[in-house]
């Protein structure tokens, strides 16, 4: 009795019962205990402390959420794999290979990894990257707290694939709507593995969105004013602007939540007074910003990649800043059009309507000044372009298809339907996915020092083009046909069985193109002798990031760069060639620290209690993180230690030999 | 693009970007509070049969609680003040009384929360109350990080002085109060005056 109570909710029961998620834990369990294995057996252990764990350079980080976020997206798609075998088999008779329940968990996981756990993974990766360079600066703004974002990320991560191997996951979709999700109705624990681990990576990603506005904001280097930053500073700018304003509505949506399941507060209960719509109106007016949070760096993304590979600069700048506003203002006049059919009369609907039509406004014009860049460039078609020519075509067709859904008459007609899961799949894999995978190719050299092979990589571009619309044109139809979302059965004579098979195809092509970016990562890595870049500058860049070596040493800039003109490195470029003898100076970086892995850890042993109801092991993390905060406020020096002039002198000689030598 | 020669630190200057920051950090809080606002006037009718805030709330107490709140605030500007002067024992002895207020209110607004439990009427009871809850004691919940804080800072003075480094954090500590004491403003009028009145 005693050791029940020890443990919570928690015991043997929690173990997995079916043979599927029996499989997929201990697949994990393997391989998880694989790495840790390799991890002693090549004595790794003391280099991963020190160069990864504790560090708080922003490349290592950003580094570390690509890797964290490309795993997630193998997870996230072997969901999406079942989703589409399930519904090609499940018909008539049959019933699949999944039961109900189980797919329900299938479809909320695949979400809520898609979101939180890859597209924000790489999101914010890339802006680690990237950004501090592209502002000529040495770090973001707060080189601790952007450690303690991963971190945070990683331990919500952490607990969401853990409920795979102990209890369940919610199955109540990616967005848990009470009543469905509240205790009556999902007395299990999955529900609370999902409320704790996007509460604790939105935490995290509330802090990345102060730490990165900060950075733009105050670390421009000298001479870069707002209005000669890169395009991608811009869009990164509006991003983090909707994560401030954005995220605190998740963190209170999710706490209330929590506090009807564990408190027996009527927040959104179908009693006591609670009211269930008004968790459907929280979670879309952060849910609908969300969607831009995630698109807008991928367009800044398009807007770094396509003047540098038509050999023009960007057409209509100050139109661009002006589009990248306008949708942040409008993304918060938007969201109750995402559940039209709750009946809030047909002022309030055309309203919603009406904004939503005129939100589309800015993104075509951004696509306009995309076309209008390539329009008389030199344009080379390497594979970021073939990203970037699938999206404008993909993302075209999808925000037509959005237009459509905004007549409120016609989203009765397709609310919750696969018309709809193909429409926001289409914006956010071509907008999002596609971005980010044109922009992790493009900036790879600058990371690691060589380019990624081209040829499987325009393979890989052309498989998930031609699979996503094998995939998903089966489901607009469909969906016009009368398909709902979230179907694991359905009858015989409706005759849906042809569509979902060639949605099933497509689907595997996807899968082609996922393992040819394998392949092309590991033939690049094995290759990389004969791709190395040494000039720093391989696609004949216009931003400051291409003016350090690849990679970047820590500092960045031995010295800032002072910038006169927008394209700052290109404008550098044609007219430099006398560049007067550098005079080096110490420079401060940002200390390595265990504070933020610490932190993330009683973060996600609490999160874990929470869960389970274990309440001693909540008590102990909250003590232990009191500890670790107050030591790390009451610390008396600023984190930073000194790379000498000399030390700097040095590295810069020796980078000066190595392009010399290109 | 030319070379910067001399002022390498000049761009990047600390103190600036700290309190930016921060300020950020309170929009945020701003954001979440006005959430939790907005849920309060939603479910604020939403008794369910239970009383409402007109049998529930007692405005003297309130009010006490209020004056308390607005002195600790300005007592917290006196040891700005103290600060600025470099006077450390001033400053810790403007923290600690500004602490004891705090403590009282936080003292006065547990007893509040157990008296309405005793009766019967805790967040279990209807929408409403659970709205209540959640809004005031998210703010005591603020206040307790703030007195946790507090007492941090007044190690933290005694100890290595008032530099620059001290300074700094002091002045976030005095914003983070300001603004609590502007959110009770809002949930003095919202929640207990509209509630009554």
């Amino acid at each position: 009795m005693m050791f029940a109570n020890l443990l919570g909710r928690l015991n043997w029961q929690a173990l997995p019962q079916d043979t599927v998620t029996r499989g997929g834990a201990v697949s994990m369990v393997v391989i998880g205990l694989g790495l840790l294995a390799a991890i002693t057996y090549f004595k790794k252990w003391k280099w991963l402390w020190r160069e990864w764990l504790t560090t708080t350079n922003h490349k290592r980080i950003g580094i570390m959420y690509i890797v964290v976020s490309l795993v997630m997206l193998l997870r996230g798609f072997a969901d999406a794999l079942m989703m589409r075998a399930q519904q090609a088999t499940s018909v008539g008779s049959s019933h699949g290979f999944l039961d109900s329940n189980h797919f329900q968990q299938v479809f909320s996981a695949h979400g809520t990894i898609m979101i939180f756990f890859v597209a924000m993974g790489l999101m914010f990766g890339i802006i680690n990257l990237v950004l501090p360079q592209m502002l000529g600066s040495r770090d973001v703004a707060f080189p601790f707290l952007n450690a303690l974002s991963f971190w945070l990320f990683v331990a919500g991560m952490v607990l969401v694939n853990m409920s795979l191997m102990l209890g369940e996951f919610s199955a109540a979709g990616w967005l848990a709507y009470p009543p469905l999700s509240e205790l009556s109705y999902s007395p299990g624990v999955g529900i609370d593995y999902w409320i704790w681990s996007l509460q604790i990576a939105g935490i995290g990603s509330l802090l990345s969105g102060i730490n990165f506005m900060t950075t733009i904001l105050k670390l421009r280097t000298k001479g870069m004013t707002l209005m000669k930053m890169p395009m991608f500073a811009w869009s990164v700018l509006g991003s983090m602007t909707l994560v401030v304003f954005a995220f605190p509505i998740l963190t209170v949506t999710l706490a209330l939540l929590f506090l009807d399941r564990t408190l027996g507060m009527h927040f959104f209960t179908a009693s006591g007074g609670g009211n269930a719509m008004m968790y459907v109106n929280l979670i879309w007016a952060w849910g609908h910003p969300e969607v831009y949070i995630l698109v807008l760096p991928a367009f800044g993304v398009f807007s770094e990649i396509v003047p540098t590979f038509s050999r023009k600069r960007l057409f209509g700048y100050t139109s661009m800043v002006w589009a990248i506003w306008a949708i942040v203002v409008l993304s918060f006049t938007v969201w109750l059009h995402h559940f039209f059919t709750m009946g809030a009369g047909a002022d309030v609907n055309a309203f919603f309507g009406i904004m939503t039509m005129l939100i589309g406004v800015p993104t075509g014009v951004k696509l306009f000044n995309w076309l209008f860049t390539m329009y008389r460039g030199r344009i080379r078609f390497t594979s970021p372009m073939i990203w970037f020519m699938g999206f404008i075509f993909l993302f075209t067709m999808g925000g037509v298809a959005g237009v459509l859904m905004a007549v409120p008459p016609i989203d009765f007609q397709v609310h919750n339907s696969l018309f709809l899961v193909a429409h926001f799949h289409t914006m956010i894999i071509s907008g999002v996915v596609f971005g980010f995978f044109a922009g992790l190719t493009y900036w790879f050299p600058k990371i690691f020092g060589f380019k990624l092979n081209e040829r499987l990589g325009k393979y890989a571009a052309w498989c998930w083009i031609v699979g996503f619309v094998l995939a998903f044109a089966p489901l607009y139809i469909l969906g016009l046909m009368g398909a709902t979302r979230r179907l694991d059965h359905y009858d015989a004579s409706l005759g849906w069985q042809p569509l979902f098979i060639v949605a099933g195809v497509g689907a595997l092509i996807i899968a082609l193109g996922v393992g040819l970016q394998l392949l092309q990562l590991v033939y690049s890595i094995w290759k990389r002798a004969e791709n190395r870049d040494l000039t720093g500058d391989p696609w004949d860049g216009r931003t400051l990031e291409w003016s350090t070596p690849s990679p970047a040493p820590e500092y960045n800039f031995a010295v800032l760069p002072v910038v006169t003109e927008r394209d700052a490195f290109w404008v550098a470029k044609q007219t430099d060639g006398t560049a007067e003898k550098p005079v080096y100076k110490d420079i401060r970086v940002p200390r390595n620290t265990p504070d933020a892995v610490l932190i993330a850890g009683g973060v996600f042993l609490a999160g874990f209690g929470l869960v389970w109801h274990i309440w001693w092991l909540v008590a102990v993390a909250f003590i232990g993180l009191m500890f670790i905060t107050f030591r790390h406020t009451l610390r008396d020096d600023d984190g930073e230690r000194i790379i000498s002039a000399a030390d700097v002198k040095a590295t810069e000689a020796e980078y000066a030999k190595r392009r010399i030598t290109a | 693009m030319s070379t910067e020669m001399t002022h390498t630190a000049e761009t990047q200057n600390p103190a600036d970007k700290t309190l930016f920051g921060f300020w950020l950090y309170i929009m945020t809080d701003c954001v979440l509070f006005a959430s939790l606002f907005a849920t309060y006037a939603v479910l604020r009718n939403n008794t369910f049969g239970g009383p409402g805030g007109g049998e529930l709330f007692s405005l003297p107490f309130v009010l006490t609680e209020t004056l308390i709140l607005l002195t600790s605030s300005f007592t917290m500007g006196l040891a700005m003040l103290a600060s600025r002067g470099r006077a450390k024992r001033q400053v810790a002895y403007w923290l600690g009384i500004t602490f004891l207020l705090g403590l009282a209110f936080l003292v006065l607004e547990v007893s509040e929360f157990r008296h309405l439990a005793h009766e019967g009427n805790s967040w279990r009871r209807s929408g409403f109350l659970s709205a209540f809850f959640t809004l005031v004691s998210t703010h005591g919940l603020h206040i307790t990080v703030g007195l946790t804080w507090i007492a941090a800072m007044i190690v933290k003075v005694y100890r290595s002085g008032l530099s620059g480094h001290t300074i700094r954090r002091l002045t976030m500590l005095s914003m983070f109060w300001h603004f609590l004491d502007i959110i009770w403003i809002f949930i003095f009028t919202v929640v207990y005056l509209m509630g009554v009145l």
